[in-house]
């Protein structure tokens, strides 16, 4: 039976890995999390799950001991805001890459200076490319809600990646709200075991993760990442769907509200994407615009498909960031301005020379005669292409 | 805003109590089958400085994630706030202000300015001294606000202070803080007297 709980989004947090079980914790405080981990650790310390729980004293190290634990077949978890997960840049590369589906809550929050404990998504803005899968989330039922699809989506076979479960620091980390939390049993059956194929404890196998590879094999783990990326929004979709059955909430990588008919569109990500429903209400109701919101659930792997579809009948879009990338202006808009570009003209992208591997002039010309080719044939598929990969 | 939604806005300090009442009043709300949201709004913690939380009760899902800034109800913990924080802004013409002070509802009226909404006081130090010991009057308030107003069953309040304080207070503050709230309800002033 589900049960309805009034929770902070920190608790609503804590209370997925509650559920969650996972093998191995290690976390660091700071604020905002470190609410979620003060409970958790009280659940361990109650005997409530079986978690190895290890205090560190970094959020390095936490990432390190995360990666560890799940190299080595474990169910690991971690959390952190802010300036801890700017500690944790080298090792946020190295999950990804090394392919551990860990699920870490992101209570995001400023980055100093000037020091500040509230709410933006420059942390986790910055943290785009890391490979990382994002997911955002609007109050603190997605925040539980995501934190348990996070766990399927992760340990995909076809995805393999770890999964940041955004929710704004304060606004929703220190907001108590009303939820409908899942019992254990359903959460368990829904998230089932993690079978790590390639065990870094199977001692019949010896293994080893993370070595070293130079320009003969760095290029295609990338290229593996990249698939792996691909192949993440139709686990997200369907994880989605299937908890819908489950629960009655469905999650699609975004949510669209009162869009069909709008003509003014506002793009956006986590909880004031909620106070910007409730303007539509209200100017819909007042005012008589036709107007709506797109909230971008799913951040990473951008849906940029979907967001062009969703946009195409729209007179005027806003686009809301939360983050600043210097010198360029808002990281969301300009994806999504980008997304939106490909309807105007073809476009391709090279991706080349990862990990040192040499560009030849050979391969330099190929280039140009593949944009030809493209240019003739009309045919601009796939839009990303591998430069000098070994196939 | 959506129909039926109560906004409370509670003004206090550090360290008397204001977000953990605010939080109660939601909890006690959501149990009840509605919908709650509590939220402090704060920098870093720090005890005697001033503070606002936020309470949100409706009959339909809370989407809003902002400040409140029409509030129906002001609660204030601290009456030297009166003169530092604009304590009525946004207040509506029939919304309520309770105030934790020895003066009246009049006086309170004459040092404010002022006009419509309707003024109650209570003197929530004074009381939490004599039941509990210590100056902390979040729960003298929260038996004024449900005297005045029921937004949650003051027995649903009652059995929410012993889950959450039951752990962390010896067993006579804590039924001091259930005698506060009953006493709140008997000594709270109207503008009638």
């Amino acid at each position: 039976m589900a049960e309805r709980m009034a929770l902070t989004g920190n608790d609503s947090a804590a209370y997925a890995f509650k559920q969650i079980n996972p093998d191995v914790v290690a976390a660091y405080p700071i604020t905002p999390q470190t609410e979620l981990m003060h409970k958790f650790a009280a659940y361990v310390a109650d005997g409530e799950v079986k978690t190895e729980f290890v205090p560190v004293e970094s959020e390095h190290s936490a990432m390190s001991a995360v990666i560890a634990a799940s190299l080595a077949g474990a169910r690991a978890c971690t959390a952190t805001s802010a300036n801890g997960l700017a500690l944790m840049w080298e090792m946020l590369y190295i999950a990804a890459s090394c392919r551990c589906p860990i699920v870490m809550p992101v209570i995001n929050r400023a980055l100093s200076a000037p020091i500040n404990i509230h709410c933006d998504h420059s942390d986790t803005m910055g943290a785009r490319d890391t490979g990382w899968i994002q997911l955002y989330s609007e109050n603190c039922q997605e925040a539980y809600d995501n934190a348990l699809q996070a766990v399927r989506i992760a340990e995909h076979p076809d995805v393999m990646l770890p999964v940041m479960v955004c929710l704004d620091g304060f606004i929703l980390s220190h907001t108590l709200e009303g939820l409908e939390a899942n019992d254990d049993e359903t959460v368990r059956n829904f998230i089932g075991e993690y079978e790590r194929s390639d065990n870094l404890l199977d001692v019949e196998r010896p293994q080893t993760f993370g070595a070293f590879a130079l320009q003969n094999y760095y290029f295609e783990f990338k290229k593996q990442q990249a698939d792996a990326m691909q192949e993440a929004p139709a686990v997200i979709d369907e994880v989605g769907k299937e908890y819908g059955e489950l629960t009655g909430r469905s999650y699609g990588r975004l949510d669209p509200y009162r869009c069909d008919d709008a003509d003014v569109i506002v793009v956006g990500l986590g909880s004031s994407m909620g106070t910007a429903k409730q303007a539509v209400d209200d100017l819909r109701d007042e005012a008589g615009l036709k107007c709506g919101v797109l909230k971008i659930r799913c951040f990473r792997p951008f849906p940029g498909d979907l967001i062009r579809q969703a946009l195409q009948n729209a007179a005027i879009v806003g686009v809301m960031d939360r983050a600043v990338s210097f010198g360029l202006g808002g990281p969301l808009f300009h994806e999504i301005r980008s997304a939106r570009y490909g309807g105007d003209g073809p476009m391709l992208n090279f991706i080349y020379g990862l990990g040192g591997r040499d560009l030849s002039l050979d391969l330099a010309k190929d280039v140009f005669r593949n944009l030809a080719e493209a240019k003739d044939s009309g045919q601009v598929e796939p839009v990303v292409r591998y430069v000098g990969l070994r196939e | 805003m959506g129909e039926g939604l109560l906004q409370i806005r509670w003004h206090g300090r550090g360290g008397q109590g204001a977000k953990t009442a605010a939080a109660m009043v939601a909890e006690v709300a959501v149990h009840a089958g509605k919908y709650g949201q509590a939220a402090p709004e704060y920098g870093a913690e720090r005890e005697g400085a001033p503070i606002r939380a936020y309470t949100r009760i409706g009959e339909q899902a809370i989407r809003v994630h902002d400040a409140i800034y029409y509030p129906d109800i002001v609660v204030v913990l601290d009456e030297t706030l009166l003169d530092t924080q604009n304590v009525e802004g946004g207040l509506s013409e029939d919304g309520i202000l309770l105030v934790n002070t020895a003066r009246t509802p009049a006086e309170v009226r004459e040092a404010l300015g002022l006009e419509g909404c309707t003024i109650y006081t209570v003197e929530a130090t004074r009381i939490a001294l004599e039941e509990i010991g210590r100056p902390i009057p979040n729960t003298v308030m929260l038996g004024a606000l449900l005297s005045v107003t029921e937004v949650v069953e003051v027995e649903e309040i009652k059995k929410s202070i012993e889950k959450k304080l039951g752990g962390k207070l010896s067993e006579s503050m804590l039924k001091g803080n259930l005698r506060a709230v009953e006493r709140a309800f008997e000594e709270v002033k109207s503008e009638n007297g």
